[in-house]
């Protein structure tokens, strides 16, 4: 309070809100409540557990044969689903928690807040793969110096990079639910029902049709993106990743986008 | 200054805002009064551009509230104390609020102070917050980027008689600096306390604006006797026309004076005389609210 004689005008030459602060914010908001808080130590707790779990069954087990590939994959899977639920609640709690009210007052722009969204999402995702591979790079090195078996590093920076493109690509199928249905609850569904509902479908129709079966790789994005974790990805992989993710990916973005944009905020 | 002109919002057939127009001025609080569902929301809710207006404009300062850059430190906007995230704190709210507009955290603060809610009270979680405290931080989150223009909805729901005073004060003293003000209320009480000038909207349409002075400006007289029927009588044999006003009164055209004289004709004894102060705002907003409510199927 502290201006006096001000004119009541509004100035539209006055600096606008940069998107560097906008993603501040939205990783802010994503630690800021008890419930956004564990959700977020999830990923470092349930890292943990899967590391230390792959270290008793090495120490446990006649012929243990662990790696790196064991640790990353006991840690990698949680992952998998964690990411896209933290993903679709920075989305959908605007809506479900009504707090797009400030939101948007605040920043009428509502593309940039979708994307720094996005860009906060992608940031938490990789970070927590890092942490979570290096909990499990931890555990290798535990448990080899345990049991006297020897030290294998069998994940290369190549499949690193695959396995952490396949789950940023995992958290950005939740951001998409999340833009599209901007409800938590229904958002959690419908990415359970897409991850585990339709691959069985398109399973079920392969089977039962040989020219669905060659037909699929280019149009089951879930199966499209498990060739990440199977590395190499040839380039005709590559090409099916990207027909089946603009079918279940890019379109229903586009238009989740289209009605954030349009939508009513109440 | 806000300008709204001939503002429409169509939900299907239902006309929630039905060609509004009207003005706030830099220095005054305008009342937005209107009883439930009459469409004061999703007006001011256009005018933050939160919903798009089938037809007409509303603009604040002369542009598009999409076209403010940084909005927050321009206009304070508080639409609903209770769209809160239940599990932050109203510190922490107040902070996200700052971050967006890129103000110190000691302004937070500042604001936390000027609402009164302690800093005990400020680091709980707002799902422990009093509906009161909820408008208090509410209006400290509007106020935060010491705006010029505010609008705030339903502000004065859930504060206690001294709340409402200290809003009062607050918002007075926030439009004698120049400020503009629009608040909304279903309650006559709360405008009448609060604003200088009164827009009384009801299922989407406005039936009056004007100054408070105005629209509570003196329309003839109450009159109330301990024999009701003898009094009716007396002024119908002076030539008043009467109708009945609540409380066992009556209400007529006539000043004071020539009522008084009717009634010690009659040699009615009077219990209350008095100009019928404000009675037109209040019985037109009784007959608005009656026929958006259910309790008024009798009127």
């Amino acid at each position: 309070m502290s201006t006096t004689a001000a004119p009541v005008t509004i100035d539209t030459a006055r600096p606008g809100v940069p998107l560097g602060r906008l993603v501040k914010l939205e990783l802010r908001k994503m630690f800021d409540t008890r419930s956004g808080f564990w959700l977020m130590m999830s990923i470092a707790i349930v890292a943990l557990i899967a590391t230390v779990s792959v270290i008793l069954v090495q120490a446990f087990a006649d012929d243990p044969n662990v790696s790196y590939e064991t640790f990353g994959g006991a840690v990698g899977f949680p992952m998998a689903v964690i990411l896209p639920v933290i993903a679709i609640l920075s989305v959908t709690s605007e809506w479900s928690q009504r707090t797009g009210l400030i939101t948007f007052t605040l920043t009428p722009h509502r593309g940039s807040v979708i994307l720094s969204k996005a860009i906060a999402a992608i940031i938490v995702g990789v970070v927590s793969m890092i942490v979570a591979m290096a909990i499990g790079a931890i555990g290798n090195l535990i448990g080899s110096g345990a049991t006297g078996e020897p030290l294998v590093w069998d994940i290369g920076v190549d499949d690193f990079l695959l396995i952490l493109f396949g789950n940023v690509l995992g958290l950005l199928i939740g951001f998409m639910l999340g833009v599209l249905v901007r409800n938590s609850a229904a958002a959690i569904v419908a990415y359970f029902v897409y991850s585990f509902v339709l691959p069985t479908i398109f399973e079920v129709l392969s089977q039962l049709m040989d020219w669905f079966s060659d037909l699929r790789p280019w149009i089951d994005f879930n199966f499209a993106q498990g060739q990440l974790f199977d590395a190499p990805v040839s380039g005709e992989e590559w090409a099916q990743i990207g027909t089946s993710g603009i079918i279940w990916f890019v379109i229903p973005l586009l238009i989740g986008v289209r009605a954030v944009l349009r939508s009513e905020v109440k | 200054m806000i300008t709204v002109d001939r503002l429409t919002r169509t939900y299907g057939g239902y006309r929630a805002v039905d060609d509004v127009s009207f003005t706030c001025r830099p220095g005054a609080v305008t009342g937005f009064l209107g009883p439930n569902g009459a469409g004061k929301s999703t007006t001011m809710r256009i005018i933050a551009g939160l919903t798009p207006a089938t037809s007409g404009t509303a603009l604040v300062g002369g542009v598009n509230y999409l076209d403010i850059p940084n909005p927050g430190t321009q206009i304070g906007v508080l639409l609903d104390a209770s769209a809160q995230h239940a599990g932050r704190t109203g510190r922490e709210i107040l902070a996200l609020s700052a971050i967006t507009m890129g103000l110190p955290m000691s302004r937070v603060d500042e604001m936390l102070k000027l609402v009164s809610l302690t800093p005990a009270e400020s680091k709980r979680r707002v799902k422990n917050y009093s509906l009161g405290m909820r408008q208090r931080l509410g209006i400290a989150n509007a106020l935060l980027g010491d705006p010029r223009i505010l609008i705030l909805d339903e502000p004065a729901n859930g504060l206690d008689p001294a709340g409402i005073h200290w809003m009062r004060s607050l918002l007075r003293d926030y439009a004698n600096r120049g400020g503009t003000v629009l608040l909304s209320s279903h309650l006559l009480h709360e405008i009448e306390v609060i604003a200088d000038e009164i827009i009384v909207i009801g299922q989407g349409k406005i039936v009056a604006q004007g100054t408070k002075e105005e629209l509570l400006k003196t329309a003839g007289t109450f009159v109330k006797a301990g024999d009701a029927s003898a009094l009716a009588n007396a002024l119908t044999a002076a030539g008043l026309a009467t109708t009945p006003s609540g409380d066992g009164g009556l209400r007529t055209e006539a000043d004071p004076a020539t009522v008084g004289k009717a009634a010690a004709a009659a040699g009615v004894a009077l219990v209350e005389l008095r100009p019928a102060e404000g009675a037109g705002l209040e019985e037109m907003f009784l007959e608005l609210t009656s026929s958006t409510q259910r309790e008024g199927a009798s009127s």
